[in-house]
Parts: C-alpha cells; structure tokens; sequence
C-alpha cells in the first residue's frame, strides 16, 4: 500500500530530540542519528559522548579549523565545548557497559517486538563484518532508542517478531522511531505513542510485521 | 640516571621478533604511531598478531604493515571501512586471520591484562554471534559473558609529550587505547610530538604514570 505522510528524517531526528532531557548524558549512534544533534534547543544543556573518548562533543569545525586530533567515532572532525573532557577507551566504555548513559541513539536494520537489535551485520556470508562499539551501546545505556524507516527499500517491515539478521543485542531496545510511528517495547510487546499524520493503526498494522498495541488513552496519537 | 628516551625510531623496534603480538594505538589515524609502524615494517618482524581498534585506513601506517604482509592475523572491532582496502583484499583472499571484538570488550580485555585480571563477565555481545562458544553466567538476573584478557609483547603507541621516565600525557581524542594498550604489553613504545624535561610535566595531569612505558622516542619533522 502507498502511504502518502511519511515523517521526513529531519522529522524523525527532531522528535527524537524532543525526549532528550537536560542534563542527559547521551551517544548518538553513526549515520542517521547525528542528526538529532541539529535539533538539540541551544538552551538545553546535554552531554553528548563519543566512544572514542570525548564528553561535551561540539558541533563540526569550522572550514579550515579541523584538527586530527579531535574526531568522532566516525571519524569525521568535531569540536568540544567549554567544559567538554577527553578520557581513554576504557574509561569510555565503562561510561556505557556501567550504566552511565542516559541515552543512546541507534540506526537498525530490525527491531523485533521483544526489543532485540539487529544492527551490525546483515549475515550476508561474503560481507566483511565489522561490530565497533554496536554491541557495547546496545547494552550500556539507561535508555536505547532506534531510529529507522519503517520498511526496507524494498517494503519490508524493519519491525518484526523475530529479527533475522544476526543480533547486536537481546531484548535492549526501548523506543522506535521510524518515519510512520513512534513505538514503545513494553512487556505485553510493541505499544503505539504515535503515528504520521492521517495514518490508522489499521494501516500502520499492515505494514508492520509484528503486532501492535493501540495508544494508551491519555497519548496523543 | 634513568633514560628512556631513544634516539631513533629503528632502534626502538628493533627487537620486535616474529611472531609477536603487537598493539598499535590509535582510532582510525587519530593516535595511530605512524613513524614507528614505518619503522617496524623496515625491520621486517612477520607473522605478528596486530591488536587495533580498526585494520589500516588507505595506504599508510597500519594499512602499509598489512600491504607489505607482515600480519598473521588481527584482533579489532571495526576493520571494515571505505578505506580499508589492504585487508579486505587480504581477508577475502584468506591471508590473514580476524578475531572480530566489540569495541568496549576489546578495550576491557587489553585493560584487563595490563591490571592482571584473568578474564571477566561483561553483558556485551550477550546472544549473538560474538559470543558464540563463550562461558556465560546469570548474575543478578542479568547474563553475562566471559572474555580474556589480551597481553601484548609490544604496544606502539602515540602521546603528545613524554619524559625520560616515561611519564605521558596526549591530545585530544588521539588518546584513545594509548593509556591501556601502555598497561598490557610488556615493552611499550611511545612515539611522541615532543620530549619533556623530567618536571615539565604536572604530575597531576600525567595520564600514563612512566611504570608502563618502557621507550619514549620523539617523532621526526
């Protein structure tokens, strides 16, 4: 089926950014999630954490400004604000593995409705694989948010029962934002909080490979 | 009078023995000893164990060690990347050999061997391919996976100044595994910007404490 209000990215990575307090410590995840720092209010004070030892991470130099010295897991140049510090991979990973992140901000490939993370791997046997700090993040913060389209290139549901790409993580996922919904992984499985303008649950259902609660009485949807 | 420092970059590796197991620093180029793997590649050591959190990035440094076929195999989170051509060639044609780690194990396992913990629990990779084969434990209703510690023969590493006791401090995000790698290897080698007088460092600032490094030699211009 054609859905015609789909949330743009942009969207998707500024209601993100609507469920980060003040205060949060938070890893935004390689690709897609970079964004929510765009839509992060000036006035809100949030530590964002790269892996490879930064805490206050800054926006992208100024052309000209880079320095290599001073890049973020993806390796792309970045800047620390007044207040920011450096520590080494040790120190950083017992920020996440100990439980000291707020909030992390990941991509997927799935999702399934018990919150499993598929996200690292396609399981493609010729595919070189390469984890980085995926699994660490999956199972370090307080609070794992996935962003994500809803379905594949090719229509698929990226939401499912069981994930069939190989896991980053069991059971790790709390929020899903996709570019149609956003979906919380409670115990009783996946409770709708909100979907794109003009879409049913019905419709949303129907391209959604797992089932869905409807919204809890009380929330917008 | 005690002195570390090394006049030439060759003498420093000069002892690195076939078969050795070698951590390199560094993240992507951020931290990586480019002049001392220069070096090691003139001195020839081969079949070496490379411990780094990726497998070389475009031509030089790490990539250059692996074009020349100097590494047996690799312990890394993230080998795979746009620029890590020398070892996709070499992994695709079965030359060397890949022990793929989450990012935040394989810095707990290199930081484990330097405090002399023979292996511990962590919830990374808990359900996946990764941890595959591994004891795991129910600790406090939460499942854990043991992994080992990772001892080196050598670490080149990269500080921005270091003393004639070895003492090191470093830049930025260049930081990374240099501190922990320094603890887990029993001859550590540190390429640094500039050599500091005995007291020029603040001894509430040094980051690496002299007792793990066992040669400081300054990089060339």
């Amino acid at each position: 089926m054609t859905i015609q209000n789909r949330y743009t990215r942009d969207q998707i990575a500024a209601r993100v950014a609507q469920d980060i307090h003040e205060g949060a410590y938070v890893n935004l995840g390689i690709g897609l999630p970079t964004k929510v720092a765009n839509y992060l209010p000036a006035d809100r004070e949030v530590f964002l954490h790269s892996e490879n030892g930064l805490l206050g991470m800054g926006p992208a130099p100024a052309p000209g400004e880079e320095d290599e010295d001073l890049i973020n897991a993806g390796k792309q140049p970045v800047t620390i604000l007044t207040g920011g510090a450096y520590f080494h991979h040790g120190d950083s990973f017992a920020m996440m593995r100990g439980g000291h992140l707020d909030i992390c901000v990941l991509g997927a490939f799935q999702v399934s409705q018990h919150g499993d993370l598929a996200n690292w791997h396609t399981g493609a046997p010729d595919a070189i694989p390469a984890v980085g700090g995926a699994m660490d993040l999956a199972i370090g913060a307080k609070q794992v948010f996935v962003m994500m389209d809803h379905q594949t290139k090719t229509g698929e549901s990226k939401v499912v029962q069981q994930c069939t790409y190989p896991l980053t993580g069991v059971a790790c996922v709390n929020r899903i934002y996709t570019d149609l919904a956003v979906l919380d992984v409670t115990p009783h499985g996946l409770r709708v909080r909100e979907m794109a303008p003009g879409l049913s649950l019905f419709d949303l259902q129907t391209v959604t490979a797992a089932p869905l609660l409807p919204p809890e009485s009380g929330d917008p949807a | 009078m005690i002195d570390k420092t090394y006049q030439s970059l060759e003498r420093a590796v000069a002892d690195v023995h076939d078969g050795a197991t070698v951590m390199i620093g560094g993240f992507g180029n951020a931290g990586m000893p480019a002049q001392l793997i220069d070096a090691l590649i003139a001195q020839g050591a081969r079949e070496l164990t490379i411990v780094n959190n990726n497998a070389g990035n475009g031509d030089t440094g790490l990539a250059a060690l692996l074009a020349a076929k100097r590494v047996r195999k690799i312990i890394c989170s993230f080998p795979r990347q746009t620029d890590s051509h020398h070892f996709d060639a070499l992994y695709r044609a079965g030359e060397i050999e890949l022990e793929l780690t989450p990012q935040g194990n394989l810095a707990e396992r290199i930081r484990a061997a330097g405090a002399g913990i023979g292996g511990f629990f962590t919830p990374t990779g808990y359900g996946t391919l990764l941890a595959e084969g591994k004891e795991t434990r129910l600790i406090d209703g939460r499942h854990y996976v043991l992994e080992a510690p990772i001892h080196a023969d050598f670490a080149l590493i990269k500080a921005h100044r270091g003393d004639r006791w070895g003492n090191l401090v470093y830049r930025k995000t260049a930081r990374n595994f240099g501190p922990i790698m320094a603890m887990a290897a029993k001859t550590t080698i540190a390429q640094v910007n500039e050599i500091a007088a005995l007291g020029e460092l603040d001894p509430e600032v040094i980051v690496t404490p002299g007792i793990f490094v066992q040669r400081v030699v300054k990089e060339a211009a």
